[in-house]
């Protein structure tokens, strides 16, 4: 039976940047298992001698040639952008470190 | 905050050292990782992005596969062996330079690994010593856009009131080479670190897989370090200084570590599991993020693309293709050249090695062409604070005037005057030598003429000749050489004072 924890749930969240609060978790934590744990009955259908997949179709080395194709303009690229300056998205202060 | 730094000596004395290099390479392709945009440097803010490097919904990313190839190149260069079968792998985290949320990378499965590198350092007692730096893995992924950060201080992070970012470097293909725990340097640690970027360096360029450009970024390092109590044979918390930037700089984050570390551990404190920014103007460094709690990227396999499974026919086609490597290919033309150890080492410390090969092709000697890279254009690069190759004299012209000393057309000192008039760009050594009255006069009669002055000038000179002091008549060359402006053969001005004094 697959058991996510609260913890591991307030955990996943700050990953996600998810704030939730006690009581959203309370909520939350146990409907998760419930996913989990109709997902796990995959278990039960799947022995040892299925291998995980990641991809459906057995296909290998799909490779585009090293052309240059059209870019967007930058106006195109910003349109969606909540916020632009001086041709660059204009993103909010970052706390933490750059990766 | 201020670090207690302890003497390299006490360190080398009471610790050992671990090192960890990752080096991340952008490769040079004409296009993205997984799209067809562009990956020119300089280019004005998002004007190389498109709906699947800005990571816009149903943009479907599609592997380059010119950029797997220099990735298999690279993976056996370094002595690696190449995946048959391997994944990418999304790392997710939240940080805008990347607009996707994700990294499209490899995790458990590299296309390279189980690889090693041997490099060789110089001690100071000027014996070669070789290393063999073992890599863990080489994997493919792509690069992260700029951020610029706006209303801080100085331009960081911190401080920072909001930041612009541009996504024309996001995407562009990158290869992560990652060494195993490098031990066993002691105090060579920072030459050792220095020697192995130096040399995957030189294999980048080998290969032709991309700029290496460390100053512009295209080559990046981070420099893992650990001390552990001298003999133990532990490893101790390692921290991890990002984007170290130079060759010299490398050598220099491993000797400040090391020396920072040692005044933790001696202070009886811990060294703290973190990242750490490198800073060029000082040599130090200084905390970024705590590792521990970060990193948790939730890496699983990219649904979008499909595994790249090389053949095994593939990857001897691309073995086929590798160059001779540097450290091979150094030995064997120091063999055919008949160069010294030390003469070897100096025309590769130049810089000189491809122009005195060039020039020897082009026909001069190997010792001429060594001795007009190493002693006259050196000197020139210098002065005018460019590379060797940018001097502005060809390897073909350096041969051109060495054929013109050979033939006794012009001597050693003349073609200095030669060299001014090419890095002048005043045409051709011939031209030069014919525009600028250079050839050497072989008029018997002004020679004689010129010798008979100096005699009549240099009386007593003359005397010490006629006694049988040969070794005067040096100052009498002197002379006629002066008289001649340089233009004579010196060793027939020789024969003639010894003749008419003989």
């Amino acid at each position: 039976m697959p058991e996510i924890s609260r913890d591991e749930v307030a955990h996943l969240a700050d990953l996600a940047r998810i704030d939730l609060d006690d009581a959203e978790l309370d909520h939350l934590a146990p409907q998760l298992n419930v996913i989990l744990e109709s997902v796990a009955s995959i278990r039960g259908v799947a022995g040892d001698d299925v291998p995980p997949t990641s991809h459906p179709i057995p296909l290998t080395n799909v490779f585009r040639e090293d052309v240059i194709t059209p870019s967007l303009t930058p106006e195109q690229a910003l349109s969606g952008a909540p916020e632009a300056e001086d041709g660059r998205f204009r993103v909010p202060r970052i706390l933490g470190d750059e990766q | 905050m201020t670090e207690t730094l302890i003497p390299f000596d006490e360190v080398i004395e009471k610790f050992d050292p671990a090192l960890g290099l990752e080096v991340h390479v952008e490769l040079n392709t004409n296009t993205k990782m997984f799209c067809g945009c562009p990956t020119e440097f300089g280019a004005e803010p998002n004007t190389q992005v498109c709906p699947t490097c800005l990571g816009l919904p149903g943009a479907m990313p599609v592997v380059n596969g010119k950029a797997v190839e220099s990735a298999i190149r690279i993976g056996l260069a370094m002595n690696c062996e190449i995946a048959e079968w391997c994944r990418f792998a999304r790392k997710n985290y939240f940080y805008p330079d990347m607009p996707k949320n994700f990294q499209t990378s490899q995790y458990d499965e590299p296309i390279a690994f189980e690889g090693y590198l041997d490099v060789d350092i110089q001690t100071a007692a000027g014996e070669t010593e070789t290393y063999r730096v073992e890599i863990e893995r080489a994997h493919m992924e792509e690069d992260t856009g700029k951020s610029l950060h706006v209303g801080g201080s100085d331009g960081r992070i911190h401080g920072a009131e909001y930041s612009l970012v541009d996504y024309n470097r996001a995407g562009i293909p990158l290869i992560e080479i990652v060494t195993k725990p490098i031990l066993g340097t002691g105090d060579k640690a920072p030459l050792v670190a220095k020697a192995y970027v130096a040399a995957l360096r030189e294999i980048l360029l080998g290969l032709g897989v991309s700029d290496v450009r460390m100053e512009q970024g295209s080559m990046r390092c981070d420099v893992n370090l650990s001390l552990a109590p001298k003999g133990s044979g532990v490893l101790g918390t390692r921290t991890e200084t990002k984007n170290v930037n130079s060759l010299r700089s490398v050598e220099r984050a491993v000797r400040y570590e090391m020396s920072r570390h040692a005044g933790v551990l001696l202070g009886g404190g811990a060294v703290l599991q973190e990242t750490r920014h490198f800073h060029e103007d000082n040599g130090t460094t200084s905390p970024g993020r705590v590792k521990s709690d970060a990193e948790d990227y939730r890496y699983f396999p990219e649904p979008d693309l499909v595994p790249v499974a090389p053949s095994r026919e593939w990857v001897e086609e691309l073995r086929s293709t590798l160059p001779e490597p540097p450290a091979v290919r150094r030995a064997r033309l120091q063999k055919e050249w008949g160069f010294s150890d030390l003469e070897m080492r100096d025309t590769v410390g130049a810089g000189a090695l491809d122009l005195v090969e060039q020039t020897i092709a082009a026909g001069a000697s190997p010792q001429a062409a060594r001795k007009w890279w190493l002693a006259e254009l050196s000197r020139r690069a210098n002065d005018m604070g460019v590379d060797l190759s940018a001097v502005g004299v060809t390897p073909e012209q350096v041969a051109a005037v060495q054929a013109l000393v050979d033939s006794g057309k012009i001597n050693d000192k003349l073609a200095r005057q030669v060299f001014d008039g090419l890095v002048a760009g005043e045409g051709t050594p011939e031209e030069i030598v014919a525009a600028r009255g250079l050839e050497i006069v072989s008029d018997e009669g002004a020679l004689s003429a010129a010798v008979d002055k100096a005699i009549a000038d240099n009386p007593d000179v003359a005397d010490k000749i006629r006694d049988g002091k040969v070794a005067a008549a040096g100052a009498l060359i002197g002379a006629v050489m002066k008289e001649m402006r340089g233009q004579a053969d010196a060793g027939r001005v020789r024969e003639l004072i010894l003749e008419k004094l003989g």
